[in-house]
């Protein structure tokens, strides 16, 4: 990997600021190309950045980090110039002009970070995620695990499974020596216990990760001409559907992402459910049902009083919200019990409190929750497969240790999918350190 | 007048002798240069054979119809099968041997092969005729010419022994090493590595308190390694079982800089499992004492090898530590302990049949690889000797794979990751090894070798009707079915769920057995107990060969998208240097390997996988700057 590679770090122009990072080998000499000598490492120096003329292109901050000490572990350097386009053209261009440097493909920063030992395979799906979060959860979420937070728990599991392991196989492979007492392995299925309810109730915070990752999925739903596609315009604060008096109008399924109590909801506007034989509206009424089938709420949307009844049937689903819309137009006659919330997407009334019942279906996040969850279906998968074959090897007591270190092993896999894998040579040393092996 | 030979074997250790009767009953003319006749099938260090993982070794020697199970049989004085209780893929068959009832038999067993010619003499180097293997120059001057050569030098190479502050050039105590061969190695640019092992003093049993001593005995029915023996003929001995005390650690502390390892002589790299009773006393002084073993050498042989304190400390310090010991106050040392280092060759520079990637036609095996035992260095001489003789007849190499046994297992390991101590098998290395059986290494291995050809027609008979007595009971035990209700009349508590289950079903339940079904099937007791106990192990097993199966594949997968050799990893771009310098110094052959290589990452693994699936080897494009 002897590339330098360049991209502009920031987000889009025009903007106060624009950072361009460099990382490899010839970083050090594009900067004192560029902007002359730099003075100390990691810190901001204000210079002029010019191009080989000696044309001034800015002036702006240098920085300059040596490897390994650096986000990729090689020689990186910042160049932080105006955001106007021009300047950031004209300084990419420049970059681009010296031999043996090449723009950064997509996440290549990172990537050299992961293959440089820097990050490991959690710490960078975390910063992916950080570099995209939208919402202060998701943010927090993401930082955690970037910073390593859950790679300390997931390593911290791996560790003792690797010391129960070794544990029953110092009693298989070492049963004849003096040093390794005939039942070593029994002390270990307490702490397997305990990891299996910890290991479990991580997962269990998967939704909750998912939640904050993707946001609370909320489907509007209801009869044709309920007042749906009103609601989402609403809300949105902006025409994202079409609205017409005509039974029918949306087709499509839309959303719409709204923040809320600190997380991200979405909204869906789906087809009014019906019987029809317009092919378009029946495709759009079939994709309104499968999105009910994943809805974490529904908004079901009438406005008459009985309009509930057979789209209830549509979805098992127990949260649900029934809601009667047009209430600006007194002409039908209620039943206090036959509705939850009341609004008009006229006058705003009733939205408010539509939105605190939404809020009340978000997870209670108090100030000191932990985001110690798993956010990542490849995570959360790993972790079922571990906590399966642990509940697995502590069942097969009375099988034999074979089997169950057989199960243990197949959870060491699981879990060494997210961490790294887990050596025999591991197990060896653990065990070796422990015992006096050889008579 | 120039000897001929297709295979030639340099050294009749337990490596040589495997190389040489493998090579033969391939039908390749061989030959076994030895320095001399009567130290062939010597057992240098421990007389043992077996054990776990070791045990598991032998057996697949066995299966292919290799010596060292029948030996062991012939020699056994203290048969004890480890792990008895711990279920069935973890036992370990163990037999102390009467050194001189090993050797003798390892001798006549070498005699009586037909192609096979024991030629004494002292190996000095190789002649090549270019890039290829032609022949071996004996220090006399005379050659010998062949196709290949197999090499099994043990510890003779640059072999030094140290005793105290003496140092000794030899490859056992009072036999002369071999320095010609190191060179050669050299020459040809191998990597060679210095490794250590060490050996205790001999004492003489007549001067051992035996009234007083505890006492280890062996199994009432002893269980043979080899499936061509009936039944152990050979007295059963016990060994006796002492204890360091607190008087040994201080004796040994006071003197440790005497030791040559700890003064600093030593460069080789000793095994962690196997460590001189110096290191134990430094590692894990709090213990009160070490366990000893006081094995008898042989039947009538007053040499007993006290298990457990290897050392390297002179030999007046020996005495004065081992008389601190129970029961050995009055001992009589015969030979004083010692270290000894040898040269070694990394076996990544060796193809997974052992043979040198830069020489072809010459083959490694035994401790020249850089493991330990008697075991690993005759699984080795097992396939380097079947190699060799493939590749004279210009026929395919036979491969061992990790999913099929405990040879793969070693091979994989020791040619794609390389030894940092000197390699020893255990069960914990072989992730299969709820397949990978004691029991059942017929079972994977005798067909291999009935269609190479070199099993003998008696062991080949013999293993047939088994495996048809055996499918057969098999069968009847699947094709055998009741209904819970049915069972629970005859006493069996079955899940009342209305399923018919078969009687193999039944005796996958740890509870059952073929003796209590026979309750239910009263058929079922003419079953002979051998073909009863395999066919309870395999159906214990059986659920779980299943869920392997599926792991195993994708193994094979893996094992199968191989890696051109001599492949440049720096042409991957994406790959950390420190991976590429990784990938370079262990050359795998294929991406089972990659997946092992230490630091590998899942996603340079898939870039690796990304490049292995290209139709076409294709350079990578220049690198451009972007505009």
């Amino acid at each position: 990997m002897d590339d330098t590679i360049y991209a502009l770090s920031s987000g889009a122009l025009p903007s106060g600021v624009a950072i361009v990072r460099i990382s490899g080998p010839h970083t050090r000499d594009v900067l004192f190309r560029m902007a002359g000598e730099i003075g100390s490492n990691r810190v901001a120096h204000l210079r002029s950045i010019r191009n080989r003329n000696g044309e001034l292109i800015d002036s702006g901050l240098v920085l300059f980090f040596p490897g390994p000490s650096s986000f990729t572990g090689e020689d990186c350097g910042e160049l932080q110039v105006h955001g106007g386009r021009a300047v950031v053209q004209a300084l990419l261009s420049e970059l681009g002009s010296i031999q043996g440097l090449r723009h950064a493909e997509p996440g290549e920063f990172s990537r050299r970070a992961f293959h440089n030992g820097k990050l490991d395979l959690v710490e960078v799906e975390g910063l992916a995620d950080l570099i995209s979060a939208e919402t202060e959860m998701q943010r927090r979420l993401a930082v955690e695990h970037a910073q390593g937070g859950m790679s300390a728990v997931y390593q911290g599991w791996a560790r003792r499974l690797t010391h129960a392991r070794a544990m029953i196989e110092a009693e298989l492979d070492f049963a004849d020596e003096d040093d390794v007492p005939g039942s070593v392995a029994e002390a270990i299925w307490g702490d397997m216990a305990s990891l299996q309810i910890e290991i479990a109730e991580h997962i269990a915070g998967a939704r909750l990760a998912e939640i904050i990752r993707d946001g609370l999925k909320v489907v509007i739903a209801g009869r044709p001409n309920a007042g749906k596609s009103s609601l989402i315009n609403h809300l949105a604060g902006r025409d994202v559907a079409i609205v017409t008096d005509i039974a029918g109008t949306t087709r499509d399924v839309l959303s719409v992402d709204l923040s809320l109590a600190g997380f991200s909801v979405r909204l869906y506007d789906t087809a009014g459910l019906r019987e029809t034989s317009e092919p378009i509206e029946r495709e759009g009424i079939r994709r309104a049902r499968s999105t009910l089938q994943d809805a974490d709420l529904v908004l079901l949307l009438s406005d008459v009083p009985n309009g509930f009844a057979d789209v209830t049937r549509e979805s098992e689903h127990s949260k649900l919200i029934r809601v009667r819309t047009k209430i600006d137009q007194i002409d039908q006659i209620w039943d206090k019990a036959d509705f939850d919330i009341a609004i008009s997407t006229k006058t705003g009334e009733g939205i408010e409190t539509l939105l605190s019942r939404i809020s009340s279906y978000l997870p209670v996040l108090t100030g000191k929750i932990s985001f110690s969850i798993p956010s990542r279906r490849r995570h959360v998968d790993c972790l079922n497969q571990a906590v399966d074959a642990i509940a697995a090897s502590l069942i097969h007591s009375k099988t034999g240790l074979d089997i169950q270190a057989e199960y243990l092993r197949v959870a060491g896999d699981a879990l060494g999918r997210i961490t790294g894998r887990v050596d025999v040579e591991e197990l060896l040393d653990v065990i070796f350190s422990e015992f006096c092996i050889g008579k | 007048m120039t000897l001929k030979y297709d295979v030639v074997i340099i050294g009749g250790g337990h490596a040589g002798c495997e190389a040489a009767s493998a090579a033969a009953r391939m039908g390749a003319r061989t030959a076994l240069l030895t320095h001399r006749r009567d130290t062939i099938g010597v057992m240098s260090c421990n007389p043992a054979i077996g054990g776990l993982g070791k045990g598991h070794l032998v057996r697949e020697i066995d299966a292919m119809d290799g010596l060292m199970g029948r030996i062991a049989d012939a020699a056994g004085i203290q048969f004890r099968l480890l792990n008895r209780k711990k279920g069935p893929a973890v036992r370990g068959p163990r037999t102390q041997a009467d050194r001189r009832l090993y050797r003798e038999a390892m001798q006549e067993a070498i005699a009586s092969i037909e192609n096979l010619d024991v030629i004494e003499g002292d190996a000095f180097d190789l002649l090549m005729n270019g890039r290829q293997l032609s022949g071996v120059t004996l220090k006399n001057g005379r050659t010998i010419s062949c196709r290949t050569v197999v090499l099994t030098t043990g510890t003779f190479l640059r072999g030094l022994i140290h005793l105290g502050e003496r140092k000794i050039p030899a490859g056992r105590m009072g036999e002369e090493p071999s320095l010609g061969l190191s060179a050669t190695l050299e020459r040809f640019g191998l990597r060679l590595g210095r490794l250590k092992t060490g050996t205790p003093a001999r004492l003489d049993g007549r001067t051992i308190d035996w009234e007083n001593v505890g006492r280890q005995g062996a199994d009432d029915e002893p269980v043979p390694f080899s499936f061509m023996t009936d039944r152990i003929n050979n007295r059963q001995i016990e060994c006796g079982v002492t204890r360091t005390t607190a008087a040994t650690h201080k004796i040994i502390t006071d003197n440790l800089g005497k030791s040559a390892m700890y003064s600093g002589q030593i460069m080789g790299v000793g095994p962690r499992y196997c460590p001189s009773i110096e290191d134990k006393i430094v590692k894990f002084g709090e213990r009160d004492g070490h366990q000893i073993f006081l094995e008898p050498e042989g039947l009538d042989d007053n040499t007993v090898y006290p298990n457990g304190i290897s050392t390297s400390l002179p030999e007046n310090i020996q005495q004065e530590f081992i008389r601190t010991i129970p029961c050995l106050e009055h001992v009589v040392i015969l030979q004083p302990g010692y270290a000894i280092e040898y040269d070694h060759v990394d076996p990544r520079e060796l193809s997974s049949t052992l043979e040198v990637l830069k020489i072809p036609g010459l083959f490694l095996a035994g401790q020249i690889n850089g493991t330990t035992g008697y075991e690993e260095a005759g699984a080795q001489g097992l396939v380097a000797g079947l190699n060799a003789a493939l590749v004279c007849g210009g026929n395919d190499p036979h491969v061992f794979s990790r999913t099929n046994s405990y040879i793969g297992v070693m091979i994989d390991d020791l040619t794609s990751r390389g030894v940092s101590e000197p390699y020893r098998m255990f069960t914990s290395r072989a992730e299969y090894r709820l397949s990978l059986r004691a029991d059942n290494a017929d079972v994977r291995l005798t067909p291999d070798a009935i269609s190479l050809g070199m099993v003998s027609a008696e062991r080949q008979h013999r293993f047939q009707c088994w495996a048809r007595t055996f499918e057969t009971a098999k069968a009847s035990l699947m094709a055998l079915q009741v209904t819970p209700n049915e069972a629970r009349k005859f006493g069996f508590h079955i899940n009342q769920d209305g399923q018919r289950r078969s009687a193999f079903e039944l005796l996958s339940y740890a509870e059952h057995s073929i003796g209590s079904l026979a309750r239910l099937w009263p058929e079922l007791s003419a079953i002979e107990p051998k073909i009863a106990a395999a066919l309870e192990i395999d159906a214990t097993y059986a659920v779980y060969m299943e869920k392997q199966a599926a792991d195993i594949a994708n193994v094979k997968r893996e094992e199968s998208a191989e890696i051109p050799e001599y492949f440049d990893f720096s042409i991957l771009s994406g790959l950390s240097n420190e991976l590429v310098q990784k990938l370079t110094l262990t050359a795998p052959r294929n991406l089972a390997q990659v997946l092992k290589v230490d630091g590998m990452t899942p996603a340079a693994a898939s870039l690796i996988l990304a490049y292995l699936r290209r139709d076409t080897v294709q350079s990578v494009p220049p690198k451009k700057a972007i505009q």
